[in-house]
């Protein structure tokens, strides 16, 4: 369903030459691009270290298109998209990329839903003709879409419904994004995923579905401009719409206050709590600021040599663990997080505290270098290990496209990260201003009683 | 796909150097240099079916260990010094196997060996990361405790392994936790890590002189015997049983099992096959179609064969909100009744033997995947070739076969059937 996204990147501002451009290009994979007439964009990633091929379409669109009152339709379709088309009737195309020995998914995150096969490099143009056919072709009947919904709310119960922390997560979303969509839970609120109709999904469909939103990327074991001639071949003849569906959303306000969301539950027996921040995302933020943000959350709570870890766990010994998660890659302001869970018999409210001071001195005083060098150089490697595995630099590539990014910032990720400077990420850190958050404490109840009362204190268990 | 298409599919093995250190340690090596970075992964064999009893936890406890300081460092500098030129080294226990990974670019190799030798041979178990990382573990298994899914799971195992190893969970449960102390990490530790008792493999930038120095270097001062390792048979229990573990929830998290079949038993490979058609693929698997399709009972629904080196189950797993989970129970067994008494189709054999020889190729796009792939071979007593051999016998499974085992596998369709939830009705 949704993912948490690691990476990648937005341009410095500077113009630059692509002479200038290639120079700084770290070894990378090679990486073609090219648009169809009809505006689908295609991104080609070589690598050739194994005969299989990994092939995605990306939508310009996710949950956070889903229209008021219709909370989950994205995730919906996304599931429908499965039922089969004017040309193949369900299950006929997944029963021919099954027997081609291919696998195949797909995801709905809040700006984007993908979909991809895994398969032996020969078998391209087989998913292409699969996706192709389903961009334009889908059709929906009664007896496919009703058993589906109800598959939906089954996964909706065995994401949320049965795990209070998931509960808990949603509500704090709500709270942290109170006029934007990214407070809305991907797979949609229970109520309204009930009244999801074909009809709803096929007027989603028809909006966003278009080659012009559409975002081809194909890794692998593949020559380029025989992918591209492919994909002229099986895309080319898709309608274009005219232009681009517009994607609105109502940004959400500068927060002034700190709020705090609470769930006991008796089945919750280990306490555990977190706080996310409102901050810039890799799209929304100004030349640098997302890099910081990045280098800030590796810094503080990347594993146990972030300052988090070593504060919490090891000095004060009031954690078991603790770490820090910024979710970059979004079309609008995002989420920062930083979480701890407590030792035995140190209640949320101190975890909490401490947490909180890690982040001021780190805004007030900075860093030692050392630390922030270590964080930068584990990063990059990041893009390095990344090169090892097509899935994940096609999932990468997809996603920063789909936030309107481009290949030259993915490109470039690796020396924005290295051109951080202390200062920045110094300046990164006011954005976890504890006004600007929404902490979530996660408590055990007495049995027979699931309700805290308003305001309720954390219990030291 | 033909026999004659397998036989002129390049050969995976001969991709595979065997490689021998001076010191007599052995390797599999794929050498490859499309990408600066080398992937290692290796096992002892023991792992969790070691725990002493009441101990439950050993093995895992051991192996969130072995990364908190060892040598001249305490755990904080031995995680700078991995994080400074992004060396990532860890180790996880298995229910027979306890498994070391590294992942390190090129030009950082010597580093992560050295590193990797101080993890393997000289790490403390100091009490302070003792304690910590028992107390993680703790604090996740509190996490789950009332996870319905969780405990289904925990609960489907003790009943189907009653006092043997391979009942009690691999992360132990809180009570026998607390009754760890350093000295049974130790015992299981020198038992364990001997070089009899290891099977290595290594992907990426390096050749195999430089491995094999490495590997003397990492591995060459372990004794050469293991410990005795005396796990014994476990037939599965509990055929029959249905039984529910009450939790406010509204879905009942559901598993279900019998005895499966040995890994190196001549009919594995046709009950693979048998296992797909049932619940291994997701569109086009029965179970899928039964359960998920046609009646929205679930989101997921799979079936799976599970092989430890003695023991052997077919198991698989769904969720339903409660007012139905009796009714996906229903289904599950009149699907898994008509495998058995029916067996499948020969287009639904075709099908699932082009799938799984196809998709094989897809488990080795990676080098931390196909280190894992090499280790695991290993671990399970099979050669190189079986890389090569393995879609032969695939393409070998006749209906006659698949019939056979399904009728072997699933004989008149009992089932262990564990919940967890308010399953109504039940």
């Amino acid at each position: 369903m949704a993912i948490a996204q690691a990476v990648p990147a937005r341009r410095n501002g500077a113009d630059r030459s692509p002479g200038e451009q290639m120079q700084d290009r770290l070894p990378g994979p090679p990486v073609t691009q090219a648009t169809l007439a009809n505006g689908i964009d295609i991104v080609v990633i070589e690598d050739h270290r194994a005969a299989v091929v990994t092939h995605m379409v990306w939508y310009r669109n996710g949950a956070g298109e889903d229209p008021l009152g219709k909370s989950g339709i994205a995730h919906f379709l996304e599931h429908l998209m499965f039922k089969g088309t004017k040309n193949h009737p369900q299950g006929e195309f997944s029963e021919l990329i099954a027997s081609l020995g291919g696998q195949e998914n797909a995801f709905t995150s809040h700006d984007y839903t993908a979909y991809f096969q895994r398969a032996a490099k020969e078998h391209l143009p087989v998913c292409m003709e699969y996706e192709s056919d389903r961009m334009m072709n889908l059709v929906l009947t009664g007896e496919a879409v009703l058993p589906e919904r109800d598959v939906v709310l089954e996964e909706r119960r065995m994401r949320t419904d049965t795990d209070p922390s998931e509960q808990l997560s949603e509500a704090v979303q709500a709270v942290l994004f109170s006029q934007h969509p990214y407070g809305r839970p991907i797979i949609g609120w229970k109520h309204e995923i009930e009244g999801l109709t074909g009809d709803d999904a096929l007027a989603y469909y028809e909006r966003f579905y278009t080659p012009e939103n559409a975002i081809l990327v194909v890794a692998g074991d593949v020559e380029p401009g025989k992918v591209i001639t492919l994909a002229q071949q099986y895309y080319g003849p898709i309608s274009a719409r005219g232009t681009r569906p517009e994607r609105f959303r109502p940004r959400e306000p500068e927060p002034r206050a700190h709020r705090l969301v609470t769930l006991a539950d008796e089945k919750v027996e280990q306490p555990v709590q977190q706080t996310v921040f409102l901050v810039p995302s890799y799209k929304s933020a100004r030349p640098g600021e997302a890099e910081a943000l990045e280098v800030l959350a590796h810094l503080t709570g990347g594993g146990q040599t972030g300052l988090l870890f070593r504060r919490l766990v090891m000095e004060l010994k009031i954690a078991v663990s603790a770490g820090a998660h910024y979710q970059g890659t979004a079309l609008d302001d995002t989420r920062f997080y930083i979480y701890a869970v407590p030792a035995p018999g140190v209640s949320l409210e101190a975890v909490e505290a401490a947490a909180c001071e890690v982040i001021t001195r780190v805004a007030a005083e900075g860093f030692a270098e050392e630390d922030f060098k270590r964080a930068k150089t584990r990063l990059i490697a990041d893009a390095i290990y990344a090169q090892d595995n097509q899935a994940a630099l096609a999932r990468w590539y997809g996603a920063s496209l789909a936030i309107g990014l481009s290949v030259e910032d993915v490109i470039s990720w690796p020396q924005r990260i290295e051109a951080v400077t202390p200062e920045a990420v110094h300046e990164a850190a006011r954005w976890l201003d504890r006004r600007r958050g929404v902490t979530g404490f996660l408590l055990p109840a007495k049995r027979g009683s699931s309700n805290v009362s308003p305001g309720g204190h954390a219990l030291a268990v | 796909m033909s026999a004659q298409t397998i036989a002129e599919s390049p050969s995976r093995a001969a991709s595979v150097q065997k490689v021998r250190s001076k010191g007599g340690i052995e390797a599999w090596l794929v050498e490859d240099y499309s990408v600066p970075l080398i992937a290692v992964e290796f096992n002892f064999k023991g792992g969790a079916a070691q725990d002493p009893p009441g101990k439950a936890g050993a093995a895992a406890l051991l192996a969130g260990l072995l990364d908190e300081g060892a040598g001249p460092y305490d755990s904080e500098a031995f995680h700078r010094a991995l994080e400074e030129d992004a060396i990532e080294i860890s180790f996880s226990a298995d229910r027979d196997i306890l498994t070391g990974r590294m992942q390190t670019l090129a030009r950082h190799a010597s580093r992560a060996f050295e590193l990797l030798r101080l993890a393997v041979i000289e790490a403390h178990l100091d009490p302070e990361p003792f304690e910590r990382v028992r107390n993680q573990i703790a604090a996740n298994l509190r996490r789950e405790a009332n996870d319905p899914d969780f405990v289904a799971g925990r609960d489907f195992r003790a009943l189907a392994y009653p006092d043997h190893p391979y009942g009690r969970p691999v992360r132990g449960g809180l009570s026998t936790l607390q009754a760890l102390g350093r000295d049974d990490l130790m015992g299981l530790r020198a038992e364990m890590f001997a070089r009899g008792n290891l099977k290595i493999a290594a992907v990426g930038a390096i050749d195999a002189a430089a491995l094999s120095g490495h590997l003397d270097q990492v591995f060459g001062e372990l004794r050469e015997e293991p410990g005795p390792n005396q796990v014994p048979p476990a037939g599965f229990s509990g055929v029959g049983l249905r039984h529910v573990v009450p939790i406010d929830v509204p879905q009942s998290a559901i598993r279900f099992g019998r005895q499966g079949i040995a890994r190196k038993d001549p009919d594995f490979i046709a009950a693979t096959v048998v296992n797909h058609i049932l619940g291994g693929g997701i569109f086009t698997a029965r179970l899928f179609r039964e359960v998920r399709e046609k009646r929205g009972l679930a989101y997921s629904i799979h079936s799976q064969l599970v092989t430890h080196d003695h023991a052997a189950m077919f198991a698989g797993s769904t969720s339903t909100k409660n007012e139905r989970a009796a009714e996906s129970i229903e289904v599950v067994e009149k699907e898994i009744l008509s495998l058995s008494e029916l067996g499948p189709t020969e287009g639904e054999l075709e099908q699932a033997k082009k799938y799984l020889i196809g998709s094989y190729a897809l488990r080795f796009d990676t080098s931390t995947k196909i280190a894992g792939q090499l280790a695991n071979l290993q671990a399970d007593g099979f050669g190189v070739e079986y890389l090569d051999d393995r879609n032969r016998l695939i393409a070998a499974v006749t209906l006659d076969d698949a019939k056979r085992v399904a009728k072997r596998l699933f004989g008149d369709g009992k089932l262990l059937v564990t919940l967890a939830g308010r399953p109504h009705g039940m």
